[in-house]
């Protein structure tokens, strides 16, 4: 019997954070990458991010904003990697430290979440 | 001594044979391949999109590490986000995040047909509806955040 393909798990992840990545991250990106630090709106005090960060549903929407992002990235930059520079034989390697890279992102952006004081 | 110039000779002259084996067309591909044409590199642009995907994945949990070590941490991390190096990857990264978006939202039109009266809808109005929740659900962040 033929072996059964991972691909289509990773591929649902690759889909799923790439709609995340679409509809969420420029507005995050553009606030704290490019308008606070620029001075371009008035930038939101440490009490009120936190305050905002600690509730719930807002942990559990941070949490999907850090996970499925970098699974996305994981597939889609393995690919790149094949077919941009050829690099096939490298094949484990690759696997390894994209989706490891996105699993302890995962990880860590879930303790820092959990522990959030 | 002897021998091995001995074998050295009856080696030289024997001829060397190849097995008959048809050859693969496989043509040679250079690294370099997707410089050649705009398609080309559009497409491996919008790949190398998901690098700064995860760059902005990376800056949000330092913001969220920051959020945790304490007000001193954060406003540390919020002054070193104004130097122009930090200032330089997040324009560059902010133009590929939008890019991904753009690419991300066209796509839709190929991966979904819808039919309406038993004709193909056009591809804009397949695509139009993310553009449009893209601005809603931004602004509800951004007011969400700046409220």
């Amino acid at each position: 019997m033929a072996k059964q393909s991972n691909e289509a798990f990773f591929w649902t992840l690759f889909s799923a954070g790439g709609v995340v990545a679409a509809i969420l991250i420029p507005v995050h990106l553009l606030l704290f990458g490019l308008a606070f630090p620029l001075g371009w709106v008035q930038a939101p005090s440490y009490g009120h991010l936190l305050s905002l960060a600690k509730l719930p549903l807002v942990r559990l929407y941070l949490f999907v904003l850090c996970a499925l992002p970098l699974f996305h990235w994981a597939h889609r930059f393995r690919y790149t990697l094949y077919d941009g520079l050829q690099v096939k034989h490298l094949n484990e390697v690759i696997f390894t430290l994209c989706y490891g890279g996105a699993i302890a992102g995962t990880v860590y952006a879930g303790y820092l979440l959990w522990n959030l004081a | 001594m002897a021998t091995q110039e001995l074998r050295q000779a009856t080696a030289n002259s024997i001829p060397s044979y190849t097995e008959f084996h048809p050859r693969w067309y496989r043509p040679h591909v250079s690294v370099y391949w997707w410089l050649g044409q705009r398609q080309y590199l559009k497409f491996i642009l919008r790949e190398l999109s998901s690098v700064f995907v995860a760059a902005s994945v990376v800056l949000l949990i330092l913001e969220l590490r920051a959020l945790k070590q304490g007000p001193e941490a954060f406003a540390l991390l919020q002054h070193r986000l104004q130097s122009p190096l930090a200032l330089a990857l997040t324009t560059i990264s902010f133009f590929f995040v939008v890019f991904h978006s753009i690419t991300w939202f066209n796509l839709t039109p190929a991966a979904m047909v819808v039919r309406l009266r038993g004709k193909r809808m056009p591809d804009f109005l397949i695509a139009a509806p993310n553009y449009a929740i893209w601005l809603v659900v931004s602004a509800l962040v951004a007011w969400l955040i700046l409220r």
